[in-house]
């Protein structure tokens, strides 16, 4: 589910990258808000499920999780809320410094929320000190613990370890990249605007940045976390998820010949699906691995919630998911193809 | 210690009370938009269908700040009161994910096609997706009533030897006693304030002299829905959620009536007082013998248990600001039936419209129906202190045990700060939409 928020929702935080950096012309901008306007607040709505599934399935992680990394999750939703209102109120009343002041607000808020998240993956493949252990000795239970925004050295292997660190922010420049890449995608596809061929030599040339950052982190992560292939030895069908990220990495080389609109965006949502479940393949059964020896990594098994709870769970989820999947086919139905008319937020 | 718990529980009460202002309206709203398309349909005349349309810009302002403040809130278990998460996620996580995957989904899929789709969708698709979007906001209010309704009379739960509550029957969350009133008196709440904002806006246009036709459908229809819902919302909802707290957590009662002791052959009512917490009594009291003992048990004199008879150490944390908030809730509550019947006494009599003062006091009762829901939260919230699950687990030990109170003042700082600016930006636009008012289909 987290996996296809960061699909649907980076898209819009990508768009509003793009709106920062390539956006010049009042138009250009226009046709941003117009592909993401309808959208946003649903696919937000897929955080606030995902954390509600994730309590109730995964009450321990919760609890650990949000409490370890309370600094920068309070940070991520002031800057959801920055960047709603920036695209909320920008076409509200015509004045060109209330429009550049909430243009900023949100193009901002989206980097800085496409950096977060990469940022939040690599805080979860790097590890956290659980039971804050110090000299052998858990200063809490051995489950929480507690990050500052960073250390003096920015280092990941330190011992007192930060959210930020050249490591994790190597993971939120692949974020940015991608996203941005992504957000360039969905407006290919939802509008007609001037933009789109600006765009898709973005596209191209950006992708060149995204293999190098990919390598490097490959590379990175190879020293940081041990045995990152190891699952991928044990059970070679999992070698599917890097493959999928491969092809959706090189298929975006060839946005400029691609003949639909849309094809773009199909590439770059396979590499965010298949760098997800790459991850998640590369650490399990850890869903927080534990960076000392005292503590064991939280894991799929010691921190899920009780079997009847998690089977009455999965009896409405998959309910709720039926509907969902209705949902957006209707929705997408009548909001099919391009938008660059319905004029979102000129009440 | 005793820090961070203060100001654990003062970032959540800040953010939930402001987060409140605005589903408390969507809620009921949603309910008379539906009701506008109806008669719409019903009646092909395009001035409801105006109407809806007007409203409908007002609840998606409300609904996007809904949901913008909402986010936070249910971060806020985890990150704030992280041990509560860890030993009853298995539980509310339940009820709080399932309102998150039933009815924020429906609610914000169909409210964009709600919004944006009326040519696409056509006038009866469209009156399908309002009722959609109505739906998905009440069920939401329900799933969240359920949360609360087990932290405040647990039920359908075993706990296990390491602490944690483990779930061993889904459907008694749903059948909790304490459910079905809190939710009938919570909803018929939220259409008591969609009703005065209603009736208060269509007052400001006809005492403007702009918009009047709609200035009179709103008033009239504020004032029918406005004294339906604040005469439900006393009884019998209001007396039935009452009765539960007397029965399930008495200490909680006595606080709320300001009985600091058990009175022989009947307990009065407190009309105004101070409760004097020290010195155990009432200050400027000013009571009418028998009366609570006849509202709550229908006999005048039933014995009422007084807090004397209780552990101070189960005492409600804050006895004052409960006894205010009930009596603040009550006593507007009671206003509102005036009001509200005043008003359909001159709409029978068809002189409403001309009553200016009655139009007058409509318009600034704005404000007090969005203070009684508030009130009536404080109550329910401060009764059920000191504990986070009645009787099972204290407050303070459901909070984060690595956050410090210097991070958690942080963030409740800065929560402050950009509430207060999406306050102004809130007003600033509604006013807008306001002041404009209501288009004119095309003929």
């Amino acid at each position: 589910m987290l996996a296809i928020y960061v699909v649907l929702d980076g898209y819009d935080f990508g768009a509003g990258i793009v709106h920062l950096f390539f956006a010049k012309k009042e138009k250009d901008k226009k046709a941003i808000t117009n592909a993401i306007g309808p959208f946003w607040d649903a696919n937000e709505v897929w955080l606030i499920a995902s954390g509600g599934v994730l309590f109730f399935a995964f009450p321990t992680l919760y609890a650990s999780s949000f409490s370890g990394f309370y600094l920068p999750l309070i940070m991520i939703l002031w800057l959801l809320i920055f960047r709603a209102i920036g695209l909320e109120l920008r076409g509200q009343i015509h004045n060109r410094l209330w429009e550049a002041v909430w243009d900023k607000a949100f193009g901002i808020a989206s980097f800085l929320l496409a950096l977060f998240f990469g940022i939040a993956l690599g805080n979860v493949v790097r590890g956290v000190n659980l039971g804050m252990v110090e000299n052998g000795v858990s200063a809490h239970e051995a489950h929480y613990f507690f990050l500052p925004l960073w250390n003096p050295t920015f280092s990941p292997t330190a011992e007192h370890l930060g959210i930020i660190d050249w490591f994790t922010i190597l993971l939120g420049l692949v974020g940015v990249v991608i996203l941005t890449i992504h957000g360039a995608n969905w407006i290919i596809y939802k509008t007609n605007s001037d933009l789109n061929n600006t765009l898709r030599t973005v596209i191209f040339r950006l992708n060149f940045v995204l293999l190098a950052l990919v390598v490097l982190s490959l590379v990175v992560w190879h020293v940081i976390a041990p045995k990152p292939f190891h699952n991928f030895i044990e059970t070679p069908w999992l070698w599917i998820f890097p493959i999928l990220t491969l092809i959706g990495l090189f298929g975006l080389f060839l946005i400029r010949t691609f003949k639909k609109d849309g094809t773009g965006f199909i590439f770059s949502s396979l590499f965010i699906l298949g760098g997800f479940a790459s991850t998640a393949a590369s650490i399990f059964p850890k869903l927080l691995p534990s960076t000392n020896t005292v503590n064991p990594s939280l894991t799929v098994y010691n921190v899920a919630a009780d079997e009847y709870g998690l089977s009455v769970g999965i009896n409405w989820f998959i309910f709720a998911v039926i509907l969902l999947i209705a949902y957006i086919f209707i929705q997408y139905r009548v909001f099919k193809g391009k938008m660059d008319n319905i004029g979102y937020g000129e009440h | 210690m005793e820090d961070m718990l203060f100001y654990d529980r003062m970032q959540f009460a800040f953010t939930i009370t402001f987060h409140y202002l605005f589903p408390q309206l969507t809620m009921g709203l949603s309910l008379i938009i539906v009701y506008f398309k109806w008669k719409f349909l019903r009646t092909r005349i395009d001035h409801y269908n105006d109407a809806a349309k007007f409203w409908m810009r007002i609840f998606a302002l409300n609904f996007a700040m809904g949901v913008v403040t909402g986010i936070p809130m249910e971060f806020q278990f985890g990150t704030n009161w992280a041990k509560f998460s860890e030993l009853t996620g298995g539980i509310i996580g339940q009820t709080l994910a399932m309102e998150g995957m039933f009815s924020f989904f429906l609610e914000s899929s169909f409210l964009g096609l709600f919004l944006f789709g009326e040519k696409l969708l056509g006038h009866k698709l469209h009156f399908v997706t309002g009722f959609l979007v109505f739906l998905g906001s009440w069920a939401s209010g329900f799933l969240i009533i359920a949360t609360h309704s087990w932290m405040q009379h647990p039920v359908g739960y075993e706990i296990l030897s390491n602490g944690k509550f483990v779930l061993n029957n889904f459907s008694a969350l749903f059948t909790n006693p304490w459910l079905l009133p809190s939710y009938l008196h919570n909803q018929l709440a939220s259409l008591v304030t969609a009703s005065f904002v209603m009736a208060s806006i269509g007052a400001f246009y006809i005492l403007n002299d702009k918009h009047s036709s709609f200035g009179k459908l709103f008033v009239k229809t504020g004032v029918i829905f406005g004294l339906i819902s604040s005469v439900l919302v006393a009884f019998p909802t209001g007396d039935w959620a009452a009765k539960n707290v007397v029965e399930h957590q008495p200490v909680t009662f006595a606080a709320m009536e300001g009985l600091f002791e058990t009175q022989d052959g009947g307990s009065e009512i407190v009309l105004i007082g101070q409760p004097n917490v020290v010195d155990k009594k009432l200050d400027n009291k000013i009571a009418v013998p028998n009366v609570l003992s006849f509202l709550t048990y229908q006999k005048w004199d039933a014995e009422i248990r007084g807090l004397n008879e209780f552990e101070p150490e189960n005492y409600p944390t804050n006895i004052p600001g409960l006894y205010y908030a009930y009596h603040i809730m009550v006593g507007l509550g009671t206003l509102f039936i005036g009001i509200m019947a005043l008003g359909a006494f001159q709409l029978w009599r068809k002189k409403l419209y001309s009553t200016k003062w009655i139009l007058w006091s409509l318009l600034f009762f704005l404000p007090f129906p969005y203070i009684a829901n508030t009130t009536g939260w404080y109550t329910a919230e401060l009764g059920r202190q000191p504990w986070l699950v009645y009787n099972l687990m204290r407050t303070s030990e459901g909070i984060s045990p690595t956050v410090s109170s210097g991070n958690t003042l942080f963030t409740l700082l800065g929560f402050i700060g950009l509430y207060l600016l999406l306050g102004m930006l809130f007003l600033i636009l509604v006013g807008k939409i306001i002041n404009k008012g209501p288009v004119t289909a095309e003929a």
